[in-house]
């Protein structure tokens, strides 16, 4: 039990408090339960993140490292109390203004560092920014705009008097500020764990700390004895519905509660349910569960061989899917140059800021469950399933999210929860900590990617090979989406006639892998753009010429067969890399002569991404609607995951209605309110549901042009509830409401033409594709083998940047997510579940980014729109990769390349050198 | 019941240590984070309330760091140089918050093999004075940490103040972090020394010690033997001297690539100490 309460005296945002409070609890559980202040983060508990950070007599601190003893006489300040008299405070306003929010889970501990940044310096230099926010981690913004912002604060004295974003004038392509900024800033944002009510119950999973291992369970009686709050203990035996859950409708594989048998460090045994000090006083080692552990199935080469155990029954030789594309029969070993190679990934986490959360309640014979996810209406229905229910029995209500990156696509809290509120009839919570969270949940697959190319004497592409194979981890999870993704995209963004790609995922006793950001292409973009060098260098050519003269053009055809009819701005891209790729190469060849340790290197990376499911239907629907008193309401059931969809939406639904963004009022992800507008993943929701949006606009127009009487271009206003037509007001009080309140509704729905593949791989998977290309300026030291990637330029074709501010956000982040996958990120179950040993770029390790947006609009996106979401990150690692070849001479071909690895590879180099002389 | 001892006095500490078992905090920084996932439920006593042990001061002999100094606090002191090396750690401890918060002596206790602190202050031949109800005992820092997480302190006893000796004062210092990213990093490999330079330019007292290669940091005698008397300079070093350490293979780095990185660590760092 914890130390009995202590009364404190103490200032706590701008008021004296006086409370007995728990001595030792930490400082941000304190402040959130006992105070309400869930602008206080919890990333971790343990100093990693600096999500919690606050203010203590002015200095920053991390929150869940003070023992609350320790307000006792002090000032405390955290993100809450920011705001003086109701307005921004001059930090809150810069981060407005600079687009520095994504999902927000990062910004009250960013604001609470820069708040003391700014009490120390009025203009402070970006190296005082660095060093000051250097305790915060933010995993969505790559931290270029946030630092922005703070440099900025201080320079505008009348900072509140500055309109936000341009007044009047088209929406779309406007630096508009996020529709959620304000709460992001000002910590009253609602993210998984904050809006628990204070009745319910908690609950924490027993998970297994074996990758394989049989077990029993053991008589829970003791265990209530000892623990009166405990009020029940969760077992398979308890779910109604079906037992196991999978993304696939024919892949239901991994069970809710493990039955008998576990297949992966972090399995399910059981849920304990109780009052929260009860669960947080009982140890794991109290719990009943005996193991027979077993030899665990460790990576490809222990997964794919003869004698290897099969983790699933009905998955013989352990191949979950494989899948292949064939286009011509041409052999790159018979071109007049080739290129060859293997390049080896590693388990990438997502590293979302907030763990997984939620509560559920029970509503008579409905299910209500508040969480943080990126796909309300597959929950819905998996949930659904699990319960026994029927879909319209489960609600699902999005919190904001505080991260997804593809790893809140699957079901974390939801089965749980729901089936614990189900049979107790309480609400009932659930908060993972990080080691949980890191361990139970999906990763970016481990990938061995082999590949040959081969072009002619002119530099022209002719045929490629390429195999590549997927660590899927112990259940399906997305993991056939690899068999999707991978053949398409595997020979990179260029014209190919002779294309062979095998693809195969495969079960071992690793964590499930899933999706995450880029789905297996930025694994295998690794292997196509070092070939990609290779065979320019072969050829004599430039890098960057030689990928302008095979890019994919508008009227090509892709591998698949798919005719591009127009927007493929790859060319585009590398034109406007152009000058800034001469430049480097001149700076670092200037550079080295004169330098033999601290060593430059350019390099370039190209991509191509699908926007959209593969191969397969992905319809959003979206509704418009207007009120008798003129209010109009977007249905936006797009979720927000930090990338902006409840901003970018508005400002669609505005051009195409014809009214200013002001106007629009916004019911978002709700299963009960929303329609489906599917999953916010697949680099879909700009073009997918955003094209529903600017039809459901459309189609309300249409609708009160007819009544008006009015032609196609008549303008549209809205004051004080009257709608106007030109000159003419339109009657609304004479139509009839629906039960929403509507008296006109606009519908629409999108669903991308794409067609399935068939069993070579052909077909038109997706309906548009995002093309980039970027280049990175790294300097490496040659005796320590450390890389510090210095620039990066970006060129990205989005079609039409709806908001370039928030699609630079996406770039830049993506940025950072590529750093760590080339240079620190690599998860190893047991050893780096938690934010010290598991590294993600910290805001010191990010490089200068200019961001160019080509904008060759697709013919169905919304104003021409394709998808950013996922392209940001998938040229970052190749483009790192290849100026680490450039400054040492060295082709990594396993990531990441820490130190060491690096180090080792330059000696090996150096001896054969010496040897070769 | 858990129990909770906040003293202002020393000697209620002591004797509230040498009645039973408590777990000592100070900056918790080090605490906390180990609890993730556990019941915060040991009887605590809680160091912070110690004002007396806040700050850095010096006698004739000594500069006396106590133990409830934290790394903004040295960070921010107006110090000689010798302490370069050891404020150039404070900087690169975890982040801004961490620096606030955590105390060196809480660096010391924890006795990490990767403590920021150790290689530093291990060339500014420090001692830490221990203290129980009994009274108290004088360590080198050297024989203080025995191990992995394993000091000399009892659990009776309170480390109560780091001592430099002044005679150091005059020394150029330095110290060099090797992390995989920019902050918030555990050590790979971390180098710290002192050096005192005659009239003439050469070497008369030259402290080198190495951090994350062996379960202790280490002082490389044989290096600073071969170094004294001789004009400052990295051609001196030589793999031999590293012969000592007993680095590990983890996922932070091999054992291969620690004992070189080392090596080149600290020619660097007798580059810059000569700057
Ligand atoms: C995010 C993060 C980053 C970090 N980065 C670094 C880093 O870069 N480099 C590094 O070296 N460390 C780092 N640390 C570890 C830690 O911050 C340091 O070791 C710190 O100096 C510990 O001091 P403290 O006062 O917080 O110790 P505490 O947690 O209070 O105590 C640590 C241990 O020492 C004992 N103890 C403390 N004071 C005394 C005393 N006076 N007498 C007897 N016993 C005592 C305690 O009982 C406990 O066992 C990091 C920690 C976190 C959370
Ligand atoms: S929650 Fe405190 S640092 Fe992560
Ligand atoms: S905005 Fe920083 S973590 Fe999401």
């Amino acid at each position: 039990m914890t130390a009995e309460r202590v009364p404190m005296n103490f200032f706590l945002n701008g008021s004296r408090r006086e409370a007995a409070l728990r001595p030792m609890a930490r400082l941000s559980e304190t402040l959130r339960e006992e105070f309400g202040y869930t602008g206080v983060k919890v990333g971790c508990d343990a100093g990693d993140c600096g999500a919690c950070t606050i203010l203590l007599n002015g200095r920053q601190v991390c929150a869940c490292l003070v023992p609350t003893a320790r307000i006792d006489g002090a000032m405390v300040v955290s993100a809450d109390g920011l705001q003086a008299n109701g307005f921004l405070s001059r930090i809150q306003h810069a981060f407005l203004r600079h687009g520095a929010v994504q999902c927000g889970a990062c910004i009250p501990g960013m604001l609470t560092a820069a708040t003391e940044i700014a009490a120390a310096y009025e203009n402070p230099t970006r190296q005082q920014v660095l060093d000051g926010l250097s305790g915060v981690l933010c995993r969505c913004t790559g931290y270029q705009k946030i630092v922005d912002a703070v440099m900025d604060a201080g320079r505008d004295p009348d900072y509140l008097k500055n309109p936000i974003g341009p007044a009047g004038g088209p929406a779309v392509g406007a630096r508009l500020p996020r529709t959620d900024a304000i709460a992001k800033l000002d910590g009253s944002a609602q993210f998984g764990a904050d809006g628990i009510p204070t009745d319910a119950l908690w609950l924490r999973a027993v998970r297994s700390p074996h990758m394989a291992a049989n077990f029993t369970l053991g008589d829970m009686a003791p265990l209530f004895e000892r623990h009166p709050g405990l009020h029940k203990v969760l077992t398979a035996a308890d779910v109604p519905g079906n037992k196991c859950y999978g993304i696939y409708p024919d892949l239901k594989d991994q069970p809710v509660f493990a039955l008998d048998h576990v297949r992966f460090r972090g399995e399910v045994i059981l849920a304990l349910v109780g009052e929260r000090d009860t669960l947080d006083a009982i140890s794991n080692d109290e719990v009943p569960v005996t193991y027979d552990v077993l030899e665990p199935v460790i990576g490809l080469d222990a997964a794919l061989a003869g004698d290897a155990r099969q983790i699933h029954p009905d998955k013989p030789g352990n191949v979950l899917i494989a899948a292949d594309l064939r286009k011509g029969a041409g052999d790159p070993a018979e071109c007049t140059h080739s290129a060859a190679g293997q390049w080896q990934t590693s388990y990438v986490e997502h590293a979302y800021i907030e763990p997984e959360a939620g509560f559920a309640r029970r509503r008579g014979e409905r299910l209500e469950i508040h969480v943080t996810t990126q796909t309300p209406y597959m929950d819905r229905d998996e949930v659904a399933l699990i319960m026994d229910l029927a879909p319209e029995q489960v609600r699902i209500v999005p919190t904001v999210c505080g991260g997804g990156f593809g790893g809140k696509l699957d079901q974390t809290v939801q089965p749980l929860l729901a089936l614990a509120a189900w049979l107790l009839e309480r609400p009932v919570a659930c908060v993972f900590n990080r080691p949980e969270s890191m361990m139970a949940t999906t990763k970016r697959h481990p990938a061995r990617v082999k590949a040959q190319f081969g072009c002619d004497g002119d530099g022209r592409l002719q045929a490629m090979k390429m195999t590549a194979d997927f660590d899927t981890g112990a259940y399906a999870s997305w993991g056939p989406t690899v068999a999707g993704r991978v053949p398409v995209h595997g020979c990179g963004p260029y014209l190919w006639p002779h294309v062979t790609i095998n693809a195969r995922a495969v079960h071992s006793n690793g964590p499930s892998c899933g999706a995450f950001r880029g789905f297996g292409v930025p694994q295998v973009a690794l292997a196509h753009e070092a070939l990609m060098d290779d065979l320019a260098e072969s050829v004599g050519m430039d890098a960057l010429e030689f990928r302008h003269r095979n890019a994919l053009r508008a009227g090509d055809r892709t591998a698949t067969g798919q005719l591009l009819v127009a927007s493929a701005g790859l060319d585009q891209c590398l034109d406007a890399l152009r000058p800034h790729w001469s430049e480097a190469q001149e700076t670092v060849r200037r550079h080295n002569d004169t330098h033999a340790n601290q060593r430059l290197g350019v390099g370039l990376g190209c991509m191509w991404y699908g926007c959209g499911n593969t191969g397969m239907s992905n319809p959003s629907h979206v509704r418009v609607t207007l009120s008798a008193d003129g209010r109009v309401t977007l249905y936006n059931g797009a979720v927000d995951i930090g990338q902006g969809s409840y901003t970018i939406m508005r400002q669609i639904c505005a051009d195409a209605l014809g009214l200013s963004v002001d106007a629009i009022e916004q019911v978002t992800g709700d299963t009960d309110l929303t329609p489906d507008a599917g999953k916010t993943s697949a680099s879909r929701q700009t073009y997918v549901t955003g094209k529903a949006t600017e039809l459901a606009a459309l189609d309300l127009r249409q609708q009160i042009l007819r009544l008006a009487n009015a032609e196609e271009s008549a303008p549209l206003s809205l004051r004080d509830g009257t709608l106007m037509v030109g000159a003419a007001e339109v009657a609304l009080t004479r139509l009839t409401a629906d039960d929403n309140n509507a008296v006109l509704t606009g519908e629409g729905i999108f669903d991308p033409p794409a067609t399935a593949l068939d069993q070579n791989g052909q077909g038109e998977p997706y309906g548009t594709y995002a093309f980039a290309a970027q280049m990175a300026v790294v300097e490496v030291d040659m005796e320590l083998g450390t890389t510090k990637v210095l620039r990066v330029v970006a060129a990205h074709d989005v079609g039409k940047a709806i908001n370039p501010t928030l699609v630079e956000g996406q770039i830049e982040g993506g940025i950072a997510q590529g750093l760590g996958l080339a240079l620190m990120e690599e998860f190893l179950p047991g050893r780096t579940e938690n934010l010290h040993d598991y590294l993600i770029p910290t805001i010191g390790d990010m490089p200068a980014i200019e961001v160019i947006l080509v904008e060759d609009p697709d013919p169905n996106g919304p104003q021409g729109a394709k998808g950013v979401g996922e392209p940001g990150l998938v040229p970052t690692a190749p483009a790192i990769l290849a100026a680490i070849k450039s400054a040492t001479g060295v082709r990594m071909h396993k990531v990441p390349v820490t130190p060491d690895r690096l180090r080792a590879a330059i000696i090996t180099k150096e001896k054969a050198k010496v040897t070769a002389e | 019941m858990a129990s909770y001892f906040r003293p202002t006095d020393l000697s209620h500490a002591l004797s509230a240590l040498a009645e039973g078992n408590l777990t000592v905090i100070a900056g918790a920084t080090d605490y906390y984070p180990a609890q993730v996932g556990r019941p915060v439920d040991h009887d605590i006593l809680d160091l912070s309330g110690l004002e007396n042990l806040s700050g850095i001061s010096c006698d004739d002999d000594h500069w006396r760091i106590g133990a409830m100094t934290t790394w903004r606090d040295l960070i921010d002191a107006d110090l000689p140089r010798c302490f370069d090396g050891l404020k150039a750690a404070a900087r690169q401890i975890g982040g801004p918050q961490i620096q606030n918060t955590a105390t060196i002596a809480g660096n010391l206790c924890n006795a990490s093999p990767a403590a920021d602190g150790v290689p530093p202050l291990m060339s500014l031949d420090a001692r830490v004075v221990l203290q129980d109800l009994a009274g108290t005992t004088e360590l080198p820092l050297a024989e203080f940490i025995q191990g992995n997480r394993r000091t000399a302190c009892n659990p009776r006893q309170l480390l109560t103040e780091i001592l430099v000796p002044k005679a150091l004062e005059t020394g150029r210092s330095g110290f060099i972090k090797l992390g995989t990213r920019s902050s918030l990093v555990i050590s790979i490999v971390m180098v710290a020394g002192l050096v005192i330079l005659d009239e003439g330019g050469h070497v008369r007292q030259v402290h080198l010690s190495v951090g994350a290669c062996s379960e202790v940091a280490q002082r490389l005698s044989d290096l600073e033997a071969d170094l004294i008397g001789k004009p400052l300079s990295a051609d001196l070093v030589k793999t031999a001297h590293f012969r000592g350490l007993t680095p590990m293979d983890d996922h932070r780095g091999t054992a291969t690539y620690r004992l070189e990185a080392a090596e080149t660590l600290i020619k660097r760092l007798l580059g810059t100490l000569n700057a």
